[in-house]
This record gives C-alpha cells, sequence and structure tokens, in this order.
C-alpha cells in the first residue's frame, strides 16, 4: 500500500485563522494523527487502553497505596462452611472493593491489578515478537521470490493448517518435559516464556503473508529499481527502502494481534494449561469461578467484564488506526 | 476438474504427513524421557521400565514413527499390558485412561459433532441474516444495534458468555438443565436441552464475526455494476438482494465458515471446559493435564485432519462454484 497519493488530496485546514503561509504539507503519518484525533471512537479507547495499561504498570505502587497484596489471605471474610465470602456481591467493602475470592479468601481487585499486567506484557511482547519474526520471513519472501519464496509460503500454508488451540495446549506438557521432570515444579517466568513462543509461533505466518503481498507489489516499482541501480546492498533496500513503506499494514495487524494474545492466554490459563493459580491471571480467575457460579455469582463478573473491556477497547482502537491510516478501506 | 483435485489431494496428503511426523516429534521426542509424563500414579523404576519396553521408545525414532503409522493403517500388535491387537485406526494405548485411545475417541466424537454442527448451522443463520439486513438498512438503527452487536460479540470471551448464560438460565430462572450429552438416539429433546445452551454460546460468538463480514460482503457486492443493472432492467428487489447479491456476497463467507467449522471440530476445547461436557476437546485438556501423551498425539492429529479436510472440501466447493479458481 501507498501513502503517497494522499500527500496530494486536498487537506482539510482545521483552524479558521487565516494562513497566510498557503498550502502547509504535512506527511502520511501527520495525515492518520489527525484523522485519529479527530476520531472519537478511537480517542476512547485509546484513552481506556492507556488507563489499562498505567493501572498493570503502577501495580507494586497500588499495592502499596491500597494496603493488600495479591497473595494476602482473608479466611476470617469467609464463611465457615463451604468459604463463600461473607457480605453482599461476594464481599465487596471499603477494604475489598472487588471483593474476596471464595475458597481462598484473596482479595480479588489487587490479583485483577496484577492480573492486567500479566495479560497486557504476554500479549505485547507476543505481538512484538510475531511482528519481528512475520516482517523479516515477509519482507524476504516477498523480495528474493524463487525457493526462499516457497519455502516461506509453504511453512506459512502449514502453519495455517494446524488447528491453534488444541496445539497450543498440547505443545505446553511436552516442552515442560524437556526442562523440568514431572514432578517438578515449573516456574512463572518459563510459562510465560513458553507461552510467548508458542504464539509467535503460531502467529508469524499471517503478518508474514500480509508482508509478502505488499512487498510483491512494491518491489517492481521505481525507487527500488533506483535504489538497485545505484548499488544498494540487500538489507539497505529491505529495511531502509522497503520497511519505511511498508508501516502502515505493520501497524494495523500488530494492534489488531494484541487483543488476539489477550485472548489467547486468557484461554490457555482458563484451560489450567498457561499461568497457573497462584499468579494472578484473568483466565485462571474466570477458571476457577465457574465453580462458584451457583454460590458466589459475583466472582465471574469482574475478571470477565475487565477482560471484555479490555479486548473491545484494544480492537476499537485496531478499527480505528485502520480508518486513519488507510481512510479509502471501507468496512 | 480431475488434475486440480488429484493436485489438491496431493498437497493435503503432503501437510497431513508433515503435521504427523512435527506431532510425532513434538510428543516423543521432546520431553526429556516420554515415559514419565504418562505414568500412573504409583508407578516406580521396574514399571517405568516396562511401560518403556512396551511402547518401544528405546528404540530408534524412526522405527518408532514407523510402527505408529502403521498402527493407523493396518493396525499393530501392542503387547498383552496394552490391551493385545490394536486394530485398524490404531492410535495406541492410554496408560491413564486403561483402554485403547479409539475407544475413547469413539466415545467422545459424537459429543463435539453434536455440539457443532447444530451451533454452525445456528451461527450461520443469524451472521448471514444479520449481516444482510444490516447491509441493506445501512446507517439506520437496526445496522447500527448490528454493528454494536458484532462488535460486543468479537470482543466477549466464550468462557464469560457461557458462565453468564448457565448463570442465568440454570441457576437463577431454573428452565435449562444442567448441560450435559445424552445421545440424539436415546432421547432428542433430553439431547437438544442439554446441549441448547452450549449451542447459543457458540452461535453467539461466532454470528457476531460472521454479521460483520456478511455485512462489508453485502455492502460490496450491492455497489456492483450487475446490481445495479438488475434493478434498473426492474427486477424485483427481493430477487435482486435475495438472489444475484447474497450469493455472490456469501461465496467468500463459505472459505470461512468451511474453516471454523474444521476447527471446532477438532475440539470445541473451551466451550466443552465451560459446560463440563465431556467432548474431543476436554478428553485433550484431561490428556494434556494427566501428560497422557498418545491421547494427546491422537487428538492433535484428528484435530489437523478436520481442519485439512475442511480446507479441501472449501476448495472443491469453491472450484466447484468459480471456475477460475481450476485455472490459476
Amino acid at each position: 500500500m501507498s501513502l503517497s497519493p494522499e500527500v496530494l488530496e486536498p487537506v482539510p485546514v482545521a483552524d479558521a485563522a487565516p494562513a497566510p503561509k498557503g498550502v502547509v504539507g504535512r506527511s502520511p503519518g501527520q495525515l492518520a494523527w489527525m484523522r485519529l484525533r479527530r476520531d472519537r471512537t478511537a480517542m476512547i479507547s485509546g484513552c481506556t487502553l492507556l488507563f489499562l495499561m498505567l493501572v498493570a504498570l503502577a501495580a507494586p505502587l497500588i499495592e502499596v497505596l491500597y494496603g493488600v497484596g495479591p497473595h494476602d489471605e482473608f479466611k476470617h471474610l469467609l464463611t465457615r462452611r463451604g468459604s463463600i465470602p461473607l457480605g453482599y456481591a461476594g464481599g465487596v467493602s471499603a477494604d475489598h472493593w472487588f471483593g474476596i475470592e471464595p475458597g481462598t479468601g484473596r482479595d480479588i481487585f489487587i490479583r485483577m491489578v496484577y492480573g492486567l499486567r500479566t495479560s497486557i506484557f504476554i500479549a505485547l511482547a507476543s505481538a512484538i515478537v510475531t511482528a519481528g519474526l512475520g516482517v523479516t520471513a515477509g519482507i524476504l519472501a516477498g523480495y528474493l521470490g524463487g525457493w526462499v519464496d516457497t519455502v516461506i509460503s509453504w511453512i506459512t500454508d502449514f502453519a495455517l493448517a494446524l488447528p491453534f488451540l488444541i496445539f497450543a495446549l498440547a505443545v505446553m506438557r511436552p516442552v515442560e518435559l524437556r526442562f523440568y521432570g514431572p514432578r517438578e515444579e515449573v516456574p512463572t517466568w518459563f510459562r510465560v516464556a513458553v507461552l510467548i513462543a508458542i504464539f509467535a509461533a503460531f502467529g508469524w505466518t499471517s503478518t508474514a503473508r500480509l508482508v509478502r503481498g505488499q512487498v510483491i507489489s512494491l518491489r517492481e516499482r521505481e525507487f527500488i529499481e533506483a535504489a538497485r541501480a545505484s548499488g544498494a546492498g540487500l538489507g539497505h533496500i529491505l529495511f531502509r527502502q522497503l520497511l519505511p513503506n511498508l508501516w502502515a499494514p505493520i501497524l494495523v495487524s500488530f494492534s489488531l494481534a494484541v487483543p488476539a494474545y489477550v485472548t489467547g492466554e486468557a484461554a490457555l490459563s482458563f484451560l489450567g494449561i498457561g499461568i497457573v493459580d497462584p499468579t494472578p491471571d484473568f483466565g485462571a480467575m474466570i477458571f476457577r469461578s465457574i465453580a462458584y457460579l451457583q454460590t458466589d455469582p459475583a466472582y465471574v463478573f469482574f475478571p470477565g467484564i475487565t477482560i471484555f473491556a479490555l479486548v473491545l477497547a484494544f480492537n476499537l482502537f485496531g478499527d480505528a488506526l485502520r480508518d486513519a491510516l488507510d481512510p479509502k478501506s471501507s468496512r | 476438474m480431475v488434475r486440480f483435485l488429484i493436485k489438491r489431494l496431493l498437497s493435503v496428503s503432503l501437510t497431513l504427513f508433515a503435521v504427523s511426523v512435527v506431532s510425532f516429534l513434538m510428543f516423543f521426542a521432546l520431553p526429556r524421557d516420554p515415559v514419565t509424563g504418562m505414568c500412573p500414579k504409583n508407578c516406580n523404576a521396574e514399571r517405568l521400565e516396562r511401560v518403556r519396553q512396551e511402547l518401544g521408545l528405546n528404540d530408534p525414532k524412526v522405527e518408532q514413527y514407523a510402527a505408529y503409522m502403521k498402527g493407523i493403517f493396518v493396525g499393530r500388535d501392542l503387547g498383552s499390558a496394552q490391551g493385545g491387537k490394536c486394530e485398524a485406526p490404531c492410535l495406541g494405548y492410554s496408560y491413564v485412561n486403561s483402554e485403547a485411545v479409539t475407544d475413547t475417541l469413539g466415545r467422545v466424537l459424537p459429543v463435539t459433532l453434536s455440539i457443532v454442527i447444530p451451533a454452525a448451522i445456528l451461527w450461520l443463520l443469524l451472521g448471514v441474516g444479520l449481516g444482510m439486513l444490516s447491509a441493506l438498512r445501512r446507517g439506520t438503527l437496526i445496522d447500527r444495534l448490528a454493528i454494536g452487536f458484532s462488535l460486543t460479540g468479537a470482543s466477549m470471551q466464550l468462557y464469560f458468555v457461557g458462565a453468564l448464560l448457565l448463570l442465568i438460565f440454570t441457576y437463577q430462572l431454573k428452565i435449562v438443565p444442567v448441560p450435559h450429552y445424552t445421545s440424539i438416539l436415546d432421547n432428542p429433546l433430553d439431547w437438544a436441552s442439554g446441549l441448547v445452551l452450549a449451542w447459543i454460546a457458540l452461535a453467539f460468538l461466532f454470528s457476531a464475526i460472521y454479521a460483520r463480514l456478511a455485512r462489508a460482503q453485502m455492502l460490496e457486492t450491492l455497489s456492483e455494476d450487475f446490481v445495479r443493472t438488475a434493478r434498473a432492467k426492474g427486477l424485483a428487489k427481493r430477487t435482486v438482494y435475495g438472489r444475484h447479491a447474497l450469493r455472490a456476497a456469501i461465496t467468500p463467507l463459505v472459505t470461512i465458515a468451511g474453516l471454523d467449522v474444521g476447527a471446532a471440530l477438532g475440539g470445541t476445547v473451551i466451550t466443552e471446559t465451560t459446560f463440563g461436557i465431556q467432548g474431543l476437546g476436554r478428553t485433550a485438556v484431561y490428556a494434556v493435564r494427566g501428560g497422557d501423551l498418545p491421547m494427546i498425539m491422537a487428538t492433535v492429529l484428528i484435530a489437523a485432519v478436520f481442519v485439512v479436510i475442511a480446507n479441501l472440501v472449501v476448495d472443491l466447493l469453491y472450484a466447484a462454484i468459480d471456475p477460475r479458481v481450476r485455472l490459476s
């Protein structure tokens, strides 16, 4: 996709003040930013995301201010039989804003703050690794063509033929068994790393496909020919000439990959495969809450609604970004 | 058409071969010692060594793979401890369940089929209908509601929707029984009432995605010349939209629907876990938790076979509908 023709389009002057300078030159990036600024959905979802990310980053600070840690247990606030929180809506009170967990008696609010951190960290890290791998493979396949393209395209098609969830689910245990014995405790950082690796291994193919298509249409253009004629090396053409023309589709696919990974991570943790209990995580929390649906229905709502809001905000922002970067596309 | 078919079949078998090699390596070569993962609770070194012998884990990897593949196509003898002779589609023996893997699969496969097929019919009808409606009534309240619905659905998590449905219909209103599976042959009414929540949850999420796709496709088709020509010719709106435009608009949806159904048949893991129904997906989860490697490998293979077959069916359908595909 080329953004250059849009520079020629008449640029609506935002301020009514008489501009003696005449036409102001704006880069495609500035134009996209202006369109994004004017989009109300983009602004609201963007601010929500910023807020949620700040909360996630500031988790230890919030813990200090709130005065309760994610592993503190308040068993005295549970009923003696059945361990259900006392009080209304799962034990909501001034000390425990979202109530406490049935069974363990841990505070839900602070666990969600930390869960947000787990979720956003894994999703962003996976999306970054995916984009890096996918862009490199896609550019190489598209520009070099020949057997490189054949091999990469075949791997892409093959990876798309694998059912993701069941494969991700199945590969986790063998990978753990490679490095740890069957009775050993698997550390959380290792699980996080494996999750990111799984997402990257499955996710890079769609980015690669997208980038490859773009590169194929770009590689015959004059500026590439000019670069080649003036003796530019392969690395220069790939990353200095081609890459700057690809940032729009890459950014869009990146922003839509993040919510997919948030969902994927929560799904795996829900199945008890990803992040497991003492570590705070939305998926694992919802899985626990299913068992308490009858006795403590409030428990499912807090993590359920938060993850919904997070994914919705990411999706809306991704869509708005696409509209801003490529106004011709209609959803 | 015959050439196209042969080419596709060749590439399908190549993909399946690659899947089988990758999953075999994943489950039998990746772990330090595959046996430790599939050992039942009380196992000592002696028992472990016996299991290792019976599974042939001391043989070279290539031989193990060959034996496994031979089991699938012609059957193999697994030895007395593993239930003796294992008939043709032999996928090994599960120490955790103490039965042949194919026996377990035969039991859980109808469950997954019963969840996926009605749900797929529901989500296609709902999704395409809603998408059409909102494209034809573009800009009206109906359109905006439909867009809101598809945005919500696309960001909702299946387990959360499932939990809400359970909470409302089973625990509060008490109009739907706790989800369970009965064979449709035994009691069709019980079959439906036990699975209806799973159908609704799946259909809600998928129809949101389909509504969005169908709307975009329909809008694109409606702006094409042949639609204008048909209208200008004086054809009734109903004929133009219902026959000409719809047919052109849903062809791309066929691809996506085929792949989604294929993937869902490979295990509606989350649906089954949420509602506690023992289908292929939940069996896979249990196998993973219990470290039952032959079982995991079998579920992964089956899921991949479903996806690959769905791919093939979609391609053939496409080639039948659109002759241009065959030529390229």
